[in-house]
């Protein structure tokens, strides 16, 4: 369903002169480009963009990671739990990744009334362009050059979607400083993960639910694994305490359960974080680096578990 | 219905099958963009045609479109080949409903090779996965992958050389496995934590464990049942078990022809079974610990008769195997039970005209060392009626036509 956009209608305009392309956002339109949407002047965020920050971030190969919310004049997004607040039709969430000045892609994810839409555009130059079928793209970091794997478009949805529907993970009041984004909610605030004053048991949950938990709970795409690693699990053996890998294959890396308490070196989920091999690494995608300081930390957070308290 | 419905339908047939458009897929040095774009770009009722050719990949594929046909030109013709792949879970994803993938093959995925989740009415049909180097513990652990769906078609699918089962359907309803070949996997059929399973006209052979029923704990879906097995050819599994520790698999012994563990109202019948070292039909308790209040380690109401048998039993491939062997004169019975919970709880029924050996285990847990070997003759046992055949939508069948 190509549409012809718009915003083709308004070349001759001044650049920076218009505001956010509002109809582009609630319309079906795949606009080729970043830059139809004018969520940007230049660097900095258009009018109704406002940038914001997560107390545990997705990790995403060592990327920066830009975050911004768009949201259409006279709305708000309403938070009311610890969890997604309720946005409009309208918005956006906006995600640019960048190793220091290099942006590599940007992702949006626009509410567009029936449904969430995702849609990755890559850096080339200027202007991001769309690439639904995702892309590889070469990037240099931490002196590695390093294989950056851009989603396709079913793959944003592997993550996002919740029993089959595409939602927004990130921002939700539990993982934002109180008043950002006007998040006034009230309740429980995930630590930040590298955050040493605060328990390991607290910051490696945080880490597993932001990492992990998009997919490992009982709407998500892992939902057969029986494994559930959200925040709110309680159950032991669903957070991978003494459990039995289901359809690991040779993901098991040999060991016999998920977590074996007090032995992070014999736990299957630190063989497959601390791995980046295909079929056996998780998260299965967005991953192509290891984490040492995420594996570290569920590492320890597992060490400490008392061996004997094993099922 | 009256005459307009009747006209409405028939126009609505006949209007199916024009509905959908034909997006033509051809191997290039740019096979995965170009095939993931179309898998992308189908709408409902078009059909994604994969030319003759190999296709280098280097990531996952996957597709999201209800009513989409992945149709190539054969499963020797239209190779996708995941030699290269660099990420992601599974060679192909499925995650919409009415799929049929048809017409190519699998090579050298890094993890699953097809796998396809809530995906309803999906019909795999003339297709091959395989490993290529044989079967290795570094290969992907399953072929074919249905799981958490309804309506489940396998038809004509040959899978070598999966690390853990070759075809596997876990946590589905409504499931039909047939005219397959399955070799050269750990497992070569499983049904795991599903309902309502025909697997007929079946060949399993040179894997380590032939077809397996299987119900394991902690999982969404459990309390698997309703599963017959039947017309099968299910010999001489003899690949020495290659799955990575851990894994449920890992613990079947190698030469197991026909194995049912923990699920109930499982009818194996009319299959030919032999040349399984081990056993060729093995009834067996969950015998790990668990936590899962809900759930039943225990096999019951499986039926067990008309099965022609050949040779079986000679090196059971578990501890005390060897011992028991020599005991019962060079070679177990060729039916085994592990005896845990007893023959009331169970209700197990085998009138094959074969020997049946129980290990006498008092429970799931109870140690091996704890076995009163025998002789048994289940044949008494009341059993439970077949359950009636699977029968899929009609959709379904009419996409294999």
């Amino acid at each position: 369903m190509w549409k012809a956009a718009p915003a083709l209608l308004l070349l001759g305009a001044a650049p920076g002169a218009q505001p956010v392309a509002l109809d582009l956002i609630k319309s079906d339109a795949l606009p080729a480009k970043l830059s139809d949407f004018h969520f940007f002047n230049g660097a900095a965020p258009n009018a109704g963009v406002a940038p914001y920050a997560l107390n545990t971030p997705l990790f995403s190969d060592y990327a920066v990671k830009d975050r911004y919310l768009y949201l259409p004049p006279g709305t708000q997004a309403k938070f009311s739990s610890d969890g997604l607040p309720d946005f409009p039709v309208g918005a956006a969430l906006i995600k640019t990744f960048r190793y220091g000045a290099t942006k590599v892609e940007t992702r949006v994810l626009l509410h567009r009334g029936s449904a969430w839409v995702a849609l990755p555009y890559v850096w080339q130059g200027n202007d991001a362009v769309l690439k639904r079928a995702g892309t590889r793209v070469a990037v240099t970091t931490l002196g590695k050059t390093l294989d950056y794997a851009v989603p396709n478009v079913n793959q944003c949805k592997e993550c996002h979607a919740l029993d089959g529907v595409l939602t927004p993970i990130g921002p939700k009041a539990r993982n934002l400083a109180p008043g950002m984004l006007g998040n006034n909610a009230t309740g429980v605030r995930l630590p930040t993960w590298g955050d040493t004053a605060a328990p390991v048991e607290a910051r490696a949950r945080a880490y597993l639910d932001v990492n992990c938990g998009h997919c490992h709970n009982p709407k998500g795409a892992a939902s057969n694994s029986g494994l559930s690693l959200t925040w709110e699990t309680s159950a032991t053996t669903a957070i991978g305490i003494g459990k039995t890998p289901v359809a690991a294959g040779r993901g098991s890396g040999g060991f016999l359960y998920d977590i074996d308490p007090g032995r992070p070196e014999r736990s299957i989920m630190i063989y497959r974080m601390a791995t980046t091999e295909p079929g056996v690494a998780m998260p299965e995608l967005g991953r192509a680096m290891v984490h040492k300081e995420g594996v570290n930390l569920v590492s320890d957070w597992i060490a400490d578990m008392n061996h004997e308290s094993k099922q | 219905m009256n005459k307009r419905q009747v006209f409405a339908t028939a126009l609505a047939l006949a209007a199916a099958p024009l509905a959908g458009k034909t997006i033509r897929v051809f191997p290039s040095s740019n096979s995965q963009e170009a095939l993931q774009t179309a898998l992308i770009d189908a709408q409902p009722g078009d059909v994604v045609t994969l030319a003759a050719g190999r296709y280098m990949l280097t990531d996952g594929l996957s597709l999201d479109v209800n009513r989409v046909t992945v149709r190539g030109a054969g499963p020797d013709k239209t190779i996708l080949d995941f030699k290269t792949q660099k990420a992601t879970g599974e060679g192909l994803l499925v995650t919409s409903n009415d799929v049929v993938l048809r017409g190519f093959a699998v090579e050298d995925a890094r993890g699953d090779a097809i796998k396809s989740k809530g995906a309803n009415r999906i019909v795999y049909y003339d297709l091959r996965v395989e490993w290529t180097a044989g079967p290795k513990e570094t290969n992907g652990a399953y072929g074919v992958y249905p799981v958490a769906s309804t309506d489940v078609l396998i038809d004509k699918v040959t899978v070598r050389g999966a690390s853990d089962a070759g075809i596997y359907v876990g946590q589905s309803k409504n499931i039909v496995v047939r005219n397959s070949l399955a070799e050269f996997n750990v497992a070569g059929i499983e049904i795991e934590n599903s309902y309502s399973a025909d697997v007929h006209d079946n060949v399993s052979t040179r894997n380590a464990g032939g077809v397996l029923v299987f119900d394991l704990p902690d999982l969404p879906q459990k309390g698997g049942n309703s599963v017959r097995v039947f017309n099968n050819r299910i010999v001489d599994n003899s690949t020495p078990n290659f799955a990575p520790k851990g894994n449920i698999v890992a613990s079947v012994p190698t030469g197991t022809g026909v194995m049912v563990m923990a699920s109930r109202n499982v009818h194996v019948f009319g299959n030919s079974i032999g040349d399984n070292a081990t056993t060729n039909v093995m009834v067996v308790a969950y015998k790990r610990p668990f936590t899962d209040a809900q759930y039943n380690p225990l096999p019951r109401d499986v039926v067990i008769h008309d099965n022609t048998h050949g040779r079986s039993g000679w090196a059971p491939a578990f501890v005390g195997g060897a011992i028991l062997a020599k005991a019962m004169g060079g070679a177990i019975a060729p039916i085994f039970w592990d005896g845990a919970g007893g023959a009331p709880a169970t209700n197990i029924r085998i009138t094959d005209k074969v020997g049946v050996v129980t290990m006498g285990l008092i429970e799931p847990l109870t140690p091996v060392t704890q076995a009163r070997p025998a002789p048994i003759d289940l044949s008494k046992s009341a059993g439970v009626p077949e359950p009636p055949a699977v029968v899929l939508p009609a959709s379904m069948e009419a996409a294999v036509k």
